[in-house]
C-alpha cells in the first residue's frame, strides 16, 4: 500500500507527521503484546476456556440429521445409483472407436479439425496406457453431474436474476460454496448419502453449480437494454421476451458458465475419488501416489490433464462458436453433420464383430510407460539429490521458517550457521527503525508503518504473533481500506477462528498462503512483464498457462512430491506453480492494455526503459495487477487445500483429517475457516480496487 | 409553411399526448395522487427538483397527424427519449394521457398493449438494438416470429422491407459484419416489417457520420413518401429537423418550449433558447420555391418547368442557366407562377428583414 492509496481510503483520521496516530497506536499495541507475551500466557495462546465446542455442536446436529433424514437421502442414493449404473455401463460397453468418434465430432463442431485431432490423440493415449475403463468411469460421473449442475445453476441464476432479494440471499451462499475447500463437502455428503459413487456425484454438483449461477445472472443482465426494448416494441410476451430475446442474447456468457461448471465438476470428481470405491482415474492417481509409484501416477495424471483439456476446449469452443453456426438454418446443413456422425457410429458398431480391435483395444497395443518413467525418475533423483536438498533447505531455512516462527527461533547454528546474539537483535531493530524513519521523513507514513509491522512480524513469526496483536493489525487495516464494514467483517472472521479453536492452524494456513502468493505474484508478474514485451515469449507461455490452469490442482502435486517428498516446501511450490498463472495473465493483459499514446508521450519526455516500466506502464496497469493478485490469492488458497494431501500442518490438513476420521464438525469448521480467510482476502482486494477507482474518478473531476 | 398541401391541421390526429409527465425518483406518484385540482406546472416541477426527483418530462402535449413527421428536438438530457418512451410505453408515464386513434395507451392492459405494439407501432433506436446472434433476415423477421407468422410469410415480408432499405443480398450477414449505416437500415427494416401506422425514431442517425447521415435522411424521406406513416422523430440536429420535419417541438429541461413548423420556429422563436438552435441555419434553407414566385406576366410555356413543392435553394442552379425565369407547377400540374432571379432575391430580402427585427 502506498501512502496515496491509504490517503484516499474512506474515513481516514487525520494523520500526524506522515504516520497516523492510529498506525502508531496499533504498532505500539502489537509491540507491547509481543513484549508481554512471555509473562502473559493468554496473549500467546487464546485461552481454551473461551473457546466454544462448535465442532461438537455441529457433530450433534449432523447426527440428528442423519438419524432423522437418512432414509430420505438413502432414497435419493438408491434412485440415482440406478441411472448412474446405466451411464457407467453404457460407457464401459461402448466400443472405444465409437466413443472417440463422438467426442472428436463434438470437438470438431466446437473448434475444428485441430481440436478433433487433439481429442482423438488424447483418447488414444488413454487406450495406450491401459486406463480406458478408469477414464470411462470418471466420464460417466461427469456426464451425469454436469447436466444436473448446469440445470440447477441455470434455474437458480434465472431466479436470482428476476428477484434481487433472492440474489442478495444467494450471493453469500455462493461465495462460501466456492471457497469452502472441496474436501469439506465430502464428509457430510458421505454421512448423509452413504458410501458409494453417489457421493462424487452430489459433491460435484454442489461444487460445480455456483459458476453457472453467476454466469447466468451476468449473461442475462448484460443484455443491452436496447435489445430488450426492441423485443418489447416488437410485441413480445413475457415468455417470448425471455426465451427469444434475453436468453439467446446472453447465451454466450451462459455457455462460459457451462465451461466453468464442467471444469469444476471434473476437479471435484477427481477429488471425490479419494473416498475410494469408484475405480476411476482419480483413484488411480491417488493410490499409485500413496504407494510412491510415481511413474504410474504421472501416467494417470496425464490422462486427467488430457481429459481436462479436452473438456475445457470443447465447452469453451461451444461458447465461442455460439452465433457463428446459427446462420445455417437449413435442416440438412444443421443436422446433416450429426446424421453423418450417427451413421458412422453405426457403421463402426457393425464393424466391431468383424474387426474386434475396434471394440476392445488389443492388449498387445498397450505400452508400459510407467516402468521407464520410474527408472528415469529414480536416476534423476539420485543424480540431483544434493542439489534438490540444497534448494529445499535454503528455501525452508531462509524464507519459510523465519516468516513462520520468526527470526528469533529460525536463526540457529543448524539453519543459518550461527546462533542469534542479543546484538544481532539490536542491529536488526536499528535497521528496521532506520528504514521506517527514512520512509516517514519522505512523507510516506504508510510505508513506514508497513516496515515497522513487517519487521516485527518477521522477528516474531506469523505463527507466534500474539493473537490480540494480529487481530488489532488486521482489523485496523480493514478499517483503513474499507471502513466499518470491512473492519467488522474482518473482526468477525478472526473471532470465528479464535472461538472455534482454529487460530493456530489458521495462522499456518495464512503463513503458507502469504509466502506462496507473494512468490507466485512476483514470479507471475515478472514473467507477465516479459511476455508483454516479447510476443514470442507470450506465445510460448500461453499453452503452458492453459495447461496449468485447466489441470485439476492435484495432478500438479505429482511431480513436485516426486522431487521434494512431502512437507511444507512441496506445498509451497505447488501453490506457487498453480497461483502464478493468474498473476502472469493479468500482468500481461494489463501491460498490453496501457495506451501506446501515454507510453509515447513519456518516451518523448526522455524516460528510460526502466522509468517507462516503473513509472508509466506498471502504475497504469495497477488495477489489472491487483485483479491478478486477487485471483492469485484465490488460486493459492484452493491449492493450499489440496496440499493437505502432502502433509501440511494447517487448516487444510484439519479438513482432511476430519474427512478421514469421520469427524464432521472438525472438518467442516476448518473448511469454513479456510473459506473465511479466502473471502476476507478477497474483500480486502476489492476494497483496494474500489478505493483506486474512486481515487481516479476524483482525480479526473 | 413547408408542407402546404394538404394542411396538417386538416388531417386526422393519429397520436396525441396530453399533459404528459414522467418523474424519476423514489415516490413519483406522490405528486399526482390528489386528483381534481389543477396542477401548476412550474412550481410543481421546481418542488420535485428540490425533493430529489427528476422531472424528465413536464406537462408535454402535442398531436401527431396522419402521415405527418413530427420532430422533437432538444439538448442532451432535455427529455426527448423520455417522451418517446412514454409514447411507446417502454416506460410508464407518471401522469397524463397518450391517445392512439383515440384509445388511451397508458390505461391499456398488457395484452392489448402487446397487440398494439405488434401491429401499430414501429420503433428505431439510436444504438440499433440488433440481436448479434441473428442474421439480417432473422433480425428483420423477428417481430413476425414473435407473432407466430409462418416461415414462408416471414421470409417474404422481411425480404420486401430489406429490399426497401436497399440491403438486398446481405440477408445472411450478421450485424457484426455490417457498417453502422447498414446496421441502422436493418433497424429501420425491422421496425417497418409489421407495417405499423405509427413510427417512432429515437435519434436514428446520430451514431452515423455526417455523409452517411445525409444519405440515410434522403432514404428515410423516400421511404416516407411511399408509406405515409405518422412519425415521431427525435434528433438534436436542427439541420436534420429542418430537412424532414413537418412540424417540430423544441424541448428544454423536460418542457416543450415551442411547437410549430421549422420555419415558424426560425422566424418567431419563442425565446433565446430556441433562437440559439435556429441561429446557425442559412436563411435560404427555409425558403420554399412557391414563396418566391411572382404571377406570370407573359407566356410561360417556353420557360423550364419545375415543381412548386421544392425548396428555393434547389432553384439557384437552374436559374443560373435560365436567367429568364422558371415556371412553377404544383403536384397536379397547375401553374403556380414564375421565379426569376429578381423575385428570388426579393423573397430572400424580405425573409432577412423579418429575421432582422426578430434578432434585433
Ligand atoms: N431511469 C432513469 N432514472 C433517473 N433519471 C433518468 C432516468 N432516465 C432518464 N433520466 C433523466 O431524465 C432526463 C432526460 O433524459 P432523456 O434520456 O430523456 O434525455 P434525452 O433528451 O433523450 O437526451 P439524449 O439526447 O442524451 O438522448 C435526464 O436528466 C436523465 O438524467
Ligand atoms: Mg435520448
Amino acid at each position: 500500500m502506498s501512502q496515496a492509496e491509504i490517503h484516499l481510503a474512506p474515513r481516514r483520521p487525520a494523520s500526524l507527521g506522515g504516520l497516523g496516530m492510529g498506525w502508531a497506536a496499533v504498532i505500539l499495541f502489537a509491540l507491547a503484546s509481543v513484549l508481554a507475551m512471555p509473562r502473559v500466557p493468554w496473549l500467546a495462546d487464546y485461552p481454551a476456556a473461551a473457546e466454544l465446542p462448535v465442532a461438537d455442536w455441529l457433530n450433534t446436529a449432523m447426527t440428528w440429521v442423519v438419524a432423522n433424514f437418512r432414509p430420505v437421502f438413502q432414497a435419493i442414493t438408491t434412485l440415482s445409483t440406478v441411472p448412474m449404473g446405466w451411464v457407467r455401463d453404457l460407457l464401459q460397453w461402448l466400443p472405444w472407436s465409437v466413443f472417440m468418434l463422438i467426442m472428436a465430432a463434438t470437438a470438431f463442431r466446437a473448434q475444428g479439425v485441430g481440436l478433433a485431432l487433439f481429442t482423438a490423440l488424447g483418447l488414444i493415449y488413454t487406450l495406450l496406457v491401459g486406463l480406458w475403463p478408469q477414464a470411462m468411469n470418471s466420464f460417466a460421473l461427469i456426464f451425469l453431474s454436469v447436466p444436473l449442475a448446469v440445470l440447477t445453476g441455470f434455474l437458480l441464476g434465472v431466479w436470482s436474476f428476476s428477484s434481487p432479494r433472492v440474489e442478495r440471499m444467494l450471493n453469500p451462499v455462493l461465495d462460501v460454496a466456492q471457497t469452502v475447500p472441496a474436501f469439506a463437502y465430502l464428509l457430510p455428503i458421505l454421512l448423509l448419502f452413504g458410501f458409494g459413487p453417489v457421493v462424487g456425484l452430489v459433491a460435484s454438483i454442489l461444487f460445480a453449480f455456483p459458476p453457472m449461477v453467476r454466469n447466468t445472472v451476468l449473461g442475462l443482465r448484460e443484455v443491452p437494454s436496447t435489445i430488450i426494448e426492441v423485443g418489447q416494441m416488437s410485441g413480445a410476451t413475457r415468455g417470448q421476451l425471455f426465451w427469444l430475446v434475453r436468453f439467446p442474447a446472453g447465451l454466450r456468457q451462459i455457455l462460459i458458465g457451462v465451461n466453468q461448471t464442467t471444469m469444476a465438476s471434473l476437479s471435484m470428481v477427481i477429488i471425490a475419488s479419494m473416498i475410494g470405491g469408484t475405480a476411476d482415474i482419480g483413484w488411480e492417481v491417488l493410490s499409485t501416489m500413496r504407494k510412491a509409484e510415481f511413474g504410474a501416477s504421472l501416467v494417470a495424471g496425464a490422462v486427467i490433464a488430457l481429459m481436462a483439456m479436452i473438456l475445457d476446449r470443447i465447452t469453451f469452443g461451444l461458447a465461442q462458436s455460439e452465433g457463428r453456426t446459427l446462420g445455417q438454418r437449413r435442416f440438412l446443413r444443421r443436422h446433416g453433420f450429426w446424421a453423418a456422425v450417427a451413421a458412422a457410429a453405426l457403421l463402426l458398431f457393425l464393424l466391431c464383430p468383424v474387426v474386434p480391435a475396434l471394440g476392445a483395444w488389443p492388449h498387445n497395443w498397450r505400452i508400459d510407460l510407467a516402468t521407464p518413467l520410474d527408472t528415469a525418475i529414480g536416476w534423476f533423483i539420485l543424480t540431483f539429490k544434493p542439489l534438490l536438498e540444497a534448494i529445499k533447505n535454503a528455501a525452508l531455512f531462509f524464507f519459510v521458517l523465519p516468516l513462520k516462527i520468526g527470526l528469533d527461533k529460525a536463526v540457529s547454528p543448524f539453519t543459518w550457521g550461527f546462533a542469534l546474539q542479543p546484538w544481532h537483535a539490536a542491529v536488526y531493530s536499528v535497521l528496521v527503525l532506520a528504514g521506517a524513519f527514512a520512509a516517514s521523513r519522505r512523507g510516506q507514513g504508510a510505508l513506514a508503518a508497513t516496515i515497522l509491522l513487517f519487521g516485527l512480524v518477521l522477528y516474531v513469526g506469523i505463527a507466534d504473533m500474539p493473537w490480540p496483536a494480529t487481530v488489532a493489525v488486521l482489523v485496523w487495516f480493514g478499517w483503513q481500506m474499507g471502513g466499518m464494514p470491512l473492519a467488522a467483517g474482518t473482526g468477525l472472521a478472526l473471532a470465528f477462528l479464535l472461538i472455534t479453536g482454529s487460530w493456530d492452524k489458521a495462522m499456518l494456513s495464512i503463513h503458507l498462503t502469504t509466502l506462496g502468493v507473494l512468490a507466485a505474484f512476483l514470479i507471475g508478474t515478472t514473467l507477465g512483464i516479459v511476455a508483454a514485451r516479447n510476443d514470442w515469449f507470450s506465445r510460448i507461455m500461453r499453452p503452458i498457462n492453459d495447461t496449468l490452469q485447466t489441470m485439476p490442482a492435484f495432478v500438479l502435486l505429482i511431480p513436485i512430491v516426486m522431487l521434494f517428498k512431502i512437507g511444507d516446501f512441496t506445498a509451497l511450490l505447488a501453490i506457487v506453480l498453480y497461483a502464478c498463472v493468474p498473476a502472469f495473465r493479468y500482468a500481461e493483459h494489463g501491460l498490453r492494455q496501457v495506451s501506446t499514446e501515454t507510453v509515447e508521450a513519456a518516451t518523448s519526455l526522455g524516460a528510460t526503459p526502466m522509468q517507462l516500466l516503473f513509472q508509466v506502464r506498471l502504475p497504469l496497469a495497477l488495477p489489472n495487477l491487483m485483479l491478478g493478485l486477487n485471483q492469485t490469492i484465490m488460486y493459492g488458497i484452493s491449492m493450499l487445500v489440496i496440499t493437505a494431501l502432502v502433509g501440511t500442518n494447517d487448516l487444510g490438513q484439519e479438513v482432511y483429517i476430519g474427512l478421514s476420521a469421520g469427524n464432521f464438525g472438525q472438518g467442516f469448521i476448518a473448511g469454513i475457516g479456510m473459506a473465511i480467510i479466502a473471502i476476507t482476502a478477497d474483500r480486502f482486494c476489492r476494497a483496494w480496487q474500489y478505493n483506486h477507482a474512486a481515487k481516479l474518478q476524483k482525480g479526473a473531476v | 409553411m413547408k408542407d402546404q398541401t394538404p394542411d396538417p391541421a386538416a388531417r386526422a390526429v393519429k397520436l396525441s399526448c396530453r399533459n404528459l409527465w414522467k418523474v424519476y425518483g423514489t415516490r413519483p406518484e406522490y405528486y399526482f395522487d390528489t386528483a381534481g385540482y389543477a396542477i401548476e406546472v412550474d412550481p410543481l416541477a421546481a418542488r420535485m427538483r428540490r425533493e430529489a426527483h427528476v422531472p424528465a418530462a413536464i406537462d408535454v402535449s402535442f398531436d401527431v397527424h396522419v402521415g405527418e413527421i413530427f420532430v422533437i428536438m432538444g439538448l442532451s438530457g432535455s427529455g426527448k427519449s423520455t417522451v418517446i418512451r412514454c409514447l411507446s410505453r417502454l416506460v410508464d408515464a407518471s401522469h397524463g394521457q397518450v391517445l392512439l386513434d383515440g384509445q388511451d395507451l397508458l390505461a391499456m392492459p398488457p395484452k392489448a398493449l402487446i397487440e398494439v405494439r405488434r401491429h401499430k407501432m414501429g420503433m428505431v433506436f439510436q444504438n440499433f438494438g440488433l440481436m448479434p446472434h441473428l442474421t439480417v433476415l432473422e433480425n428483420v423477421a423477428f417481430p413476425l416470429r414473435l407473432q407466430g407468422v409462418g416461415l414462408v410469410e416471414q421470409r417474404e415480408k422481411a425480404g420486401r422491407v430489406i429490399e426497401l432499405v436497399g440491403l438486398r443480398g446481405r440477408e445472411g450477414a450478421f450485424p457484426g459484419q455490417l457498417s453502422g449505416g447498414q446496421q441502422q437500415r436493418v433497424g429501420i427494416a425491422r421496425s417497418l416489417v409489421v407495417e405499423p401506422d405509427v413510427w417512432f425514431l429515437d435519434e436514428p442517425f446520430s451514431a452515423l457520420d455526417p455523409l452517411i447521415r445525409r444519405q440515410m435522411q434522403d432514404e428515410f424521406l423516400r421511404i416516407q413518401k411511399m408509406l405515409h406513416k405518422s412519425i415521431v422523430f427525435i434528433t438534436h440536429d436542427f439541420l436534420e429537423a429542418l430537412r424532414i420535419a413537418d412540424r417540430m417541438a423544441i424541448m428544454r429541461d423536460g418542457k416543450i418550449v415551442q411547437t410549430g413548423t421549422p420555419t415558424e420556429l426560425i422566424l418567431n422563436p419563442a425565446d433565446d433558447y430556441v433562437a440559439r438552435f435556429t441561429s446557425e441555419v442559412p436563411r435560404i434553407r427555409l425558403l420554399q420555391a412557391a414563396a418566391c414566385a411572382v404571377p406570370a406576366t407573359g407566356e410561360t410555356s417556353a420557360l423550364p418547368q419545375v415543381s412548386a413543392d421544392g425548396m428555393a435553394e434547389d432553384l439557384i442552379d437552374p436559374l443560373a442557366r435560365h436567367p429568364e425565369g422558371l415556371a412553377l407547377r404544383d403536384a397536379s400540374g397547375a401553374p403556380r407562377g414564375v421565379v426569376t432571379p429578381a423575385s428570388l432575391i426579393a423573397a430572400l430580402a424580405a425573409l432577412g428583414s423579418e429575421d432582422g427585427h426578430v434578432a434585433g
